[in-house]
C-alpha cells in the first residue's frame, strides 16, 4: 500500500478500509467534538467552567452536588440499570441453562422463541407495554410505580441480550467436566456451583455489559412508560442538547463514557476478552 | 504366584447380565465379568465394541438397561457417580480449566464429608459430617503430586501444562481420593509414542505401589499386553475372551482375538481326526482335539511360529515375495500356491528365493469356525463375471460402487460419471450358506466338487463341497445327498456379495 510504485495488489488489509472510515467518521470524530465542547466556552477558549458548573451547581460545593438534580438523575439511572441487570440475570440464566441442557434436538428453535420479540419494532413493543400498564392501572400511578414500570420495560427489552451470551457459553462447556466433578464426589448442585457457573462466567460478564450499559441511557423506555416522569442519564443529555446547552451536555456525555469504561473494567470484560475469544464463547 | 494371590482376594466388582442400549441400539450385551481386588484389568477392543460404555457403567455415568453391577457384593447399579468409591481418569483428562493444579487435585477431597460423632450440649451423641481439614488436604495433594512426579506445580494453571503433565494431574486428581477402583479411559491416547511407553511403565509401577484395582480401557493391544494382569477382549458389545496376556496371545478363542492381538495368519481348514489338521492343501500335526470328523475350523499361525528352511525340507513350499526390516526381525511374505504366509524371522532370504516352511505342532492353533458365510477372494473377469473358489459365476458388479451402472460396452460408470474397467480387480466374495444350490447337472452351476461332509442340523443338512483344487463351499440343503457325490453349484446373481479388496499382508 505504502509503496506506490508497486502495481495495485489486492490484499486483505484493504478490507479494513470501510470500517476504518466508519471508525474515523462516527467514533473518533464525534468523540473529539464532544471533548472539544466539554472543555471550551462559546468563544472556543479552553475552560473548566462546565466541570465546575456540573459539580457545584448551587455554589454549595460537593455536598450541594449530592443534593443536585444531576446527581439524583445519575443515581436513579444507576438504580434502574442495576435492578434491570440483576432481574435479567436471574431470568436469563435459568432459561439459558435449561435450553442448553434440554434433550431436544432443535435447541435453536427454542432459543428463537426468546429472540423473536426482538424482531418486532422496539417502539411498538414499548408502546404495547405502556398500554398494558394503562390497562392494569399502574401507568403513571406514582413515582415508585414509574420506576418499577421502567425497570420492567428495560428487562423486557434487554432480556435476549442476556440469554444469548450465557447460552453460548453453557452449551460449549464440555460435558466431561461435569462428569469429572460428579466422579470426584460432587452432588449435582455442587457440580453446578463449582463447574458450570464459573465456566459460564464469560457469558455472564458479557451479558451484564450488554444490559447494564444500554439501560443507563435508553430513555425511550422511560419516556414512553412513565409519561416522561422518570429521567435517566440519557434523557438528561438529551435535555441539555435540546436546550442548546451543548457544553453541559457534552460534559455529561463524557462523564458517562468514563463511567462505562469503569464498569467494563470492573466486571473484568477487558481481562476476559482474550480468553473468551480463544475459546470462541463470546458471542457479542 | 499371581494365580495364588488372586485366589485369596475377593471379587471387588462384578457385572451380572449387564446390557446397555442407546435408543434401542444394543451396545453391550449380556456382559458377565468380575474383577478381583488389586487386579490390573484391561478392556481391549476396537472402537465401538462397548468397552468405554462398560467403563462408564462402572463409573455411574451410564446406567445399565438391565443387569446388575455389584461392588464388594452390593448392588450399585443405580447409585450416582458421586456415591461410588470409584474414580476416573478421562480420555481428554477433563481437568477444570478455571482451577489451578492444586485446586484440581484437591477437588475431590473438598467434596468429601467425614461422619464424626460428637457430644452436644445436652450430652447426647450426634453424628456430624465434617469437612476434611485444610492441612490434611494439602498434605494429601502433595503426596499425590509426588506420586506423579509433579511437586511444585501447585500454583500453575492447567492451560500452561503439556499433554503429558495434564495426564499426570488427571491421575493425581483421581488417586488422591484413594478410590477402591481407578478407571482409566484410554488415558494415553493423546500422548506421543515415546511418552506413551514411559507412562505405561509408570502406570504399571503406580498400580503395584498403590495397590488399587485398575480398570483400563484401550484399543491398543500392545498397551494391554504390557500392563495388564487380565485382559478382556471385546467386540460388538460382547466379551470374546478373558485371560492373562499370555493366554490371550497364545491361545486365542477365535479368529477375532487372534487377529486383534498381534499378527497372525488365519487359514480355513478341516480336522480329519484328532491331532491332525488340514489347511493350505497339506496335513499338519497339531495339539488340538475334540472336533467332529472333518469339521471346518479356523487355523491361526503366528508369524513367529513359522520357520524358514531349505526348499526340500519344507512342509509348505513357496516363493519369497517381500522382505521388510522391522527392527528386531524381518517381516517376510511367502507365496505358497494361492496362500500368502507372513513370517517373522531374523534370517533373511532373498525376494524370489524358493523356500520351505515348517510349522511346529504347538504353533498351530485350531479353533471352531463360526460359520455365517462363505468367504472367498475373487477376480472380476472380462465378461463382468467373478472367478472364485475354482469356479466362475455371474454377478452384479455395480454393487462395488454405489449408484453405478454398466454401459453397453461392459464398462462400469460410477455415480460421478467415471468410466472403470473392472477386469482383473480383486474382490472379496461372500455367499450365504442358504444361497448355494446343488445340482447333478454338471453344466448348470459355476463350480463343481465332491461332497466331502454332511452333517444333519435338525432342519437341514450342512454340506461341505470340495472342488478339485481344494476350495471348500459350505452350504445348507434340505434334501439328502450322498457323500462323494459330484455336484455342480449355482448361486443366484443377486446373492453374491462383492466388496473391493483392501490389500493386507498376511491375511487370507
Amino acid at each position: 500500500m505504502t509503496n506506490t510504485k508497486k502495481r495495485f495488489h489486492f490484499s486483505r488489509k484493504l478490507l479494513a478500509i470501510p470500517y476504518g472510515l466508519f471508525l474515523i467518521l462516527f467514533v473518533v470524530a464525534p468523540l473529539l467534538i464532544v471533548l472539544y465542547y466539554a472543555f471550551t466556552d462559546d468563544a472556543g477558549k479552553f475552560t473548566w467552567e462546565y466541570v465546575r458548573l456540573f459539580f457545584n451547581e448551587n455554589g454549595e460545593g460537593l455536598i450541594g452536588f449530592l443534593k443536585s438534580y444531576n446527581f439524583k438523575t445519575i443515581m436513579r439511572s444507576l438504580f434502574i440499570s442495576f435492578m434491570s441487570t440483576v432481574i435479567c440475570l436471574f431470568i436469563a440464566y435459568p432459561v439459558a441453562y435449561i435450553i442448553a441442557n434440554c434433550k431436544l434436538k432443535n435447541k435453536s428453535t427454542l432459543l428463537l422463541l426468546f429472540i423473536v420479540p426482538m424482531w418486532v419494532n422496539f417502539v411498538l413493543r414499548i408502546n404495547a407495554l405502556k398500554e398494558f400498564f394503562v390497562w392494569i392501572g399502574t401507568y403513571n400511578k406514582s413515582d415508585a410505580w414509574n420506576i418499577v414500570n421502567t425497570i420492567i420495560g428495560m428487562v423486557y427489552d434487554f432480556l435476549p441480550f442476556m440469554i444469548l451470551p450465557i447460552y453460548t457459553t453453557i452449551i460449549k462447556i464440555d460435558k466431561s467436566y461435569l462428569e469429572a466433578a460428579k466422579d470426584l464426589g460432587a452432588t449435582n448442585a455442587k457440580a453446578f456451583l463449582k463447574v458450570t457457573l464459573p465456566l459460564s462466567k464469560a457469558g455472564i460478564v458479557s451479558g451484564i455489559s450488554m444490559v447494564f450499559l444500554p439501560s443507563m441511557t435508553n430513555y425511550v423506555v422511560s419516556n414512553y412508560l412513565t409519561f416522561r416522569n422518570v429521567k435517566i442519564i440519557g434523557k438528561l443529555i438529551d435535555d441539555y442538547f435540546m436546550g442548546d446547552l451543548w457544553h453541559d451536555g457534552s460534559l455529561i456525555a463524557l462523564l458517562l463514557l468514563l463511567f462505562m469504561f469503569l464498569v467494563t473494567w470492573l466486571t473484568g470484560d477487558f481481562k476476559q476478552t482474550e480468553q473468551t475469544n480463544t475459546r470462541g464463547t463470546s458471542l457479542w | 504366584m499371581e494365580k495364588k494371590q488372586q485366589e485369596k482376594t475377593a471379587k471387588i466388582i462384578e457385572l451380572i447380565d449387564v446390557c446397555k442400549q442407546f435408543d434401542g441400539l444394543s451396545v453391550v450385551e449380556n456382559m458377565n465379568l468380575y474383577v478381583r481386588k488389586g487386579e490390573f484389568v484391561t478392556f481391549l477392543g476396537p472402537s465401538g465394541c462397548g468397552k468405554t460404555t462398560t467403563l462408564r457403567m462402572i463409573a455411574g455415568f451410564d446406567m445399565p438397561t438391565s443387569g446388575k453391577i455389584l461392588l464388594n457384593g452390593e448392588d450399585i447399579s443405580n447409585l450416582p457417580p458421586n456415591r461410588r468409591p470409584v474414580n476416573t481418569v478421562f480420555q481428554k483428562y477433563a481437568l477444570f480449566p478455571h482451577l489451578n493444579v492444586f485446586e484440581n487435585v484437591a477437588f475431590g477431597l473438598k467434596q468429601k464429608r467425614i461422619p464424626t460423632t460428637y457430644v452436644d450440649k445436652n450430652g447426647k451423641e450426634k453424628i456430624k459430617n465434617e469437612k476434611i481439614p485444610k492441612s490434611i488436604i494439602e498434605e494429601k495433594v502433595k503426596k499425590a503430586l509426588e506420586v506423579v512426579d509433579l511437586v511444585g506445580f501447585e500454583k500453575r494453571s492447567i492451560s500452561t501444562l503439556s499433554g503429558g503433565q495434564q495426564q499426570r494431574i488427571a491421575i493425581a486428581r483421581a488417586i488422591v481420593n484413594e478410590p477402591e477402583i481407578l478407571l482409566l479411559d484410554e488415558p494415553l491416547g493423546a500422548l506421543d509414542l515415546k511418552m506413551r511407553k514411559e507412562m505405561q511403565l509408570e502406570l504399571k509401577a503406580m498400580h503395584k505401589r498403590l495397590g488399587i484395582t485398575f480398570i483400563y480401557v484401550t484399543h491398543d493391544q500392545e498397551e494391554a499386553l504390557t500392563m495388564s494382569d487380565t485382559i478382556v477382549v471385546m467386540a460388538d458389545g460382547a466379551i470374546q475372551q478373558i485371560g492373562t496376556p499370555e493366554e490371550i496371545y497364545n491361545e486365542p478363542n477365535n479368529t477375532f482375538v487372534a487377529d486383534f492381538i498381534g499378527e497372525s495368519n488365519i487359514f480355513t481348514g478341516v480336522m480329519p481326526k484328532d491331532n491332525q489338521v488340514r489347511f493350505c492343501g497339506k496335513s499338519f500335526t497339531c495339539v488340538d482335539s475334540g472336533f467332529e470328523k472333518d469339521e471346518p475350523v479356523d487355523v491361526v499361525v503366528r508369524p513367529e511360529d513359522v520357520t524358514i528352511t531349505a526348499y526340500e525340507d519344507g512342509m509348505l513350499k513357496g516363493k519369497v515375495t517381500s522382505v521388510i526390516f522391522k527392527g528386531i526381525h524381518y517381516q517376510i511374505l511367502v507365496q505358497c500356491g494361492r496362500y500368502e504366509i507372513e513370517i517373522q524371522s531374523t534370517t533373511t532370504p532373498k525376494v524370489g528365493e524358493s523356500v520351505g516352511l515348517i510349522i511346529q505342532p504347538d504353533g498351530i492353533h485350531v479353533m471352531k469356525k463360526v460359520f455365517r458365510v462363505n468367504k472367498f477372494t475373487g477376480v472380476i473377469t472380462k465378461r463382468n463375471t467373478v472367478e472364485f473358489g475354482d469356479g466362475e459365476f455371474d454377478c452384479d458388479v455395480t454393487q462395488l460402487y454405489p449408484n453405478s451402472h454398466l454401459d453397453e460396452d461392459g464398462y462400469l460408470i460410477t455415480a460421478k460419471g467415471e468410466k472403470l474397467d473392472l477386469t482383473d480387480t480383486e474382490v472379496n466374495v461372500e455367499v450365504g450358506l442358504h444361497d448355494i444350490t446343488m445340482s447333478d447337472n454338471l453344466e448348470e452351476g459355476g463350480a463343481q466338487g465332491h461332497i466331502i461332509s454332511l452333517i444333519y442340523k435338525s432342519e437341514y443338512y450342512r454340506y461341505i463341497v470340495r472342488t478339485e483344487n481344494e476350495e471348500d463351499y459350505v452350504l445348507a440343503c434340505e434334501d439328502l445327498w450322498n457323500e462323494n457325490d459330484l455336484v455342480s453349484l449355482s448361486i443366484p446373481k443377486d446373492k453374491i456379495r462383492l466388496s473391493l479388496k483392501v490389500s493386507e499382508g498376511g491375511k487370507q
